[in-house]
């Protein structure tokens, strides 16, 4: 059993902030420096890259969250130190001071007056200074509250709302009186269980910024749907699954927030919570995209219930994936970290379940590898507002 | 063995658990808020994690899971009968 007392052995950063994983990233600003980026990769083992297809031409808002979700991934405290590389040096220079203010060892490279073959010498020669420097830190003890969490689920079916998703409840309402930060999200994922989620939160500045946000994304799916959004949300693999509505996915969704969890705050996406508690962050119901946004606003390890089987993972936050849909397990066991099927036939209760994934949480925490990472899974998928200029 | 689940008293359609339903089956369904069992005969092959009417539901009625409006029937639903986007539709979008 989960309690106050109980700990995990992580890298605690410049910043106090502590993480589950030592990457040294090679973070590519643009599309034009993808290339590079994975040579630099390539070059020095133990090395990371994240390419992406975007930062060219981004203005406004976009550009802004463009530069957050850069910022943040870099800053996230499951990475120990980033070599920064763009086209030219003043946007790298834009994410290496951002990343700098956690303390931790970064450094940025342009591409133009030098080329592809300089910029990947002289990247690489940091490079293996900082993961050399990265390979000496060590793991050390830190209290239970010191942990971030985030959860989104993927490619649900109906079990998701019996079984996966409320297992995840269970073990966020175990995790927040003891201080852990937290996050759900997926705002479209919440039509039809907008009251619940509203009443759940704490004040009522906090339920205006939901309902806001809710509100705003509805205007969204209004203004560009063309008949209905009939496979997309619902997804063609959640009506497979038996999933009929938008309102039926929604409320299998927010089991996720348990039975107790108050809604502290909102955040925009990719922004950085302040204190601890269940937060909720607005933000696209794709998985990627999801997982990617928690990973830039800080969080170290994430809960990713699925009932048909979604594959996802992240390269910079371990994604724990559980099912209750007995095919799946069956059918799709490489990518599932905890099979909470019995709970479907009664031969499990929802707290032996939360136990089980909190237990699991804490081994992938001390260093065990999930399923996703095992397999390569490494989708870093950022989040687009509007088309470039 | 449950075939089939129910969240809430005030539901009017359960989820396969199991692989396989057939037409006529009788299945033993499990009410998760009293922890109580009730039996309905499936009326369809009914695959896994799709719903099954356990109660009868007419055109236009609304459908209740998790005790919660999840839609609208777009024809009448008997009980057993499968429960799917040919005969439930969303009233958001």
């Amino acid at each position: 059993m989960i309690s106050a007392k109980t700990t995990f052995h992580g890298y605690r950063r410049e910043n106090g902030r502590v993480g589950v994983r030592n990457h040294v990233l090679i973070l590519p600003v643009d599309d034009l420096s993808n290339a590079a980026a994975e040579a630099v990769a390539n070059n020095v083992k133990g090395t990371l890259a994240i390419p992406h297809p975007y930062g060219r031409l981004q203005f406004g808002a976009d550009l802004d969250l463009h530069f957050r979700t850069l910022i943040g991934a870099g800053s996230n405290p499951n990475v120990a130190a980033v070599v920064v590389i763009c086209i030219e040096e003043g946007w790298a220079k834009r994410v290496v001071d951002g990343i700098a203010k956690t303390g931790k060892p970064v450094t940025g490279f342009g591409i133009e007056l030098h080329g592809d073959h300089d910029t990947i010498m002289r990247a690489s020669k940091v490079a293996k200074e900082y993961v050399q420097w990265a390979s000496e830190l060590q793991r050390v003890e830190c209290p239970i509250s010191d942990l971030w969490v985030s959860t989104k689920c993927g490619e649900s079916d109906t079990t998701s709302g019996c079984g996966s998703n409320p297992t995840v409840g269970n073990a966020f309402d175990k995790l927040e009186p003891l201080g852990v930060t937290m996050c759900f999200g997926e705002t479209t994922e919440i039509t039809g269980g907008e009251q619940i989620v509203a009443d759940r939160c704490a004040t009522k500045e906090v339920r205006d910024g939901f309902m806001a946000m809710f509100n705003r994304y509805q205007e969204v799916v209004e203004r560009h749907k063309t008949n209905d959004l009939s496979e997309s949300q619902p997804t063609k693999g959640n009506i497979a699954g038996g999933l009929t509505t938008i309102e039926e996915k929604a409320l299998g969704n927010i089991q996720k927030i348990g039975k107790k969890c108050k809604v502290i705050g909102v955040l925009d996406k990719a922004e950085t919570p302040t204190k601890p508690g269940l937060w909720f962050m607005d933000s696209s119901s794709a998985a990627a995209e999801m997982v990617t946004l928690c990973a830039a606003s800080g969080y170290a390890v994430h809960f990713f219930p699925t009932g048909q089987g979604n594959v996802i993972g992240n390269p910079i936050v371990p994604v724990i994936k559980l099912t209750a849909n007995p095919r799946t397990a069956r059918t799709m066991g490489e990518h599932i970290d905890l099979d909470v099927s019995g709970l479907l036939q009664r031969e499990k209760n929802m707290d032996q379940c939360g136990d089980e994934l909190l237990e699991i949480m804490l081994r992938t925490c001390n260093g065990r590898l999930t399923a996703a990472e095992a397999l390569g899974h490494r989708e870093f998928v950022m989040t687009r507002l509007y088309e470039s200029a | 063995m449950i075939h089939f689940l129910v969240h809430d008293k005030k539901d009017t359609v359960g989820v396969i658990v199991v692989e396989g339903v057939k037409a006529g089956q009788e299945l033993t369904g499990w009410l998760m808020e009293d922890d109580s069992t009730l039996k309905v005969k499936a009326l369809n092959d009914i695959p896994i994690g799709h719903k099954l009417a356990t109660q009868a539901i007419k055109k236009d009625e609304t459908v209740i899971k998790y005790g919660f409006d999840i839609g609208r029937a777009v024809s009448d639903i008997k009980v057993g009968e499968h429960a799917h986007v040919h005969n439930l539709k969303t009233k958001r979008w």
